[in-house]
């Protein structure tokens, strides 16, 4: 099926299309947190209005994600940009766990304020960040320049894409 | 396409700046991967007032501000993603010509952002609430920027 003229673009084009619904408003919010805009809206209508979007959007992309990845497992397992990817989404992910647990449980404490807590902007920065970093190793998977095929490469390349050398 | 247009297009691509980049390993795909940032960046300043017009999302204070503290950032992401846009064509100008894709892209971008920065800002200044009329804005800034966003990405395809 992946191997279809259509099927694979369509799946490619979603998720890439998909990182303007799901990172774009994941940004915004942490745009709010950061306190660098919309100071008349609070946090909490973020969370509760337009989070629900974001949402959305990471459920199409892990989807058309993990898609994309099973057309070629063994290829993404050891790309580099990949490995790199998926340590930014955990960091993300604790992120959001933090920053859902412990930041926004009070946030009828600084629900109002244009410029929240340190913590909050720590938060928001982190994810801002990190999501940025996501769609650029995301996009760099697409490069084969460091893939164990491609030989010499130096020992660190080789450990980190976790290549297995044939012995010499 | 417009074969009148053709000897622009062999100039971008003969440019320094284009041939430079053509020639480099990563460049292209570093100015790539910035332009999906960007597109990350314009995608949420956009939807964030778009879903407001529609009545999907933020209810908080007005339209008008809401849009107002959207407008650097959206205007900031068209910069990064003009810029680095660019740079992209330079470097490979003549397939953009013979690219159909780049031509539904190249021709619909001008309509989207007159629309946004005209016609959907001037509207969102002066809404109060959500209406048909809203709905019908937010709808068609949605679809004019999905074009352009959906042609982007098929010329790497075709």
């Amino acid at each position: 099926m992946l191997e279809s003229l259509w099927v694979w673009p369509l799946l490619e084009s979603t998720h890439v299309l998909s990182i303007a619904l799901f990172v774009g408003t994941a940004m915004m919010m942490d745009l709010r947190l950061m306190g660098l805009t919309f100071g008349g809206v609070r946090a909490s209508d973020f969370t509760s209005r337009l989070l629900p979007w974001t949402r959305a959007g990471f459920v199409v992309m892990v989807v058309t994600g993990l898609l994309v990845f099973y057309s070629n497992p063994v290829r993404y397992y050891h790309n580099i940009f990949f490995r790199f990817k998926v340590l930014l989404m955990i960091l993300a992910g604790l992120n959001i766990w933090l920053f859902h647990s412990r930041i926004h449980r009070k946030v009828a404490e600084w629900d109002l304020l244009a410029s929240p807590p340190p913590a909050a902007k720590l938060a928001g920065a982190v994810s801002f960040l990190a999501w940025a970093l996501i769609v650029i190793s995301g996009r760099l998977i697409a490069y084969n320049w460091f893939d164990c095929d491609i030989q010499p490469q130096p020992a660190f390349v080789n450990w980190a894409a976790g290549c297995v050398l044939p012995a010499e | 396409m417009y074969p009148a247009l053709l000897p622009f297009f062999e100039w971008c691509e003969a440019t320094g700046i284009g041939r430079t980049i053509r020639e480099s390993l990563w460049m292209f795909p570093i100015l790539e991967a910035i332009h999906l940032v960007g597109l990350s960046m314009l995608g949420g300043a956009l939807l964030v007032v778009d879903f407001r017009l529609l009545g999907w999302g933020l209810k908080d204070g007005t339209i008008a501000d809401l849009n107002r503290q959207a407008r650097p950032w959206l205007l900031g992401a068209v910069a990064l993603m003009l810029g680095t846009g660019v740079l992209l064509f330079l470097s490979e100008a003549i397939k953009c010509y013979y690219n159909t894709a780049f031509w539904v892209k190249i021709t619909t971008l001008p309509v989207a952002l007159g629309f946004t920065l005209a016609i959907k800002d001037r509207f969102a200044r002066n809404a109060t609430y959500t209406s048909a009329d809203s709905q019908l804005v937010a709808s068609a800034d949605i679809l004019l920027w999905f074009i352009v966003a959906a042609g982007g990405r098929w010329i790497g395809f075709s």
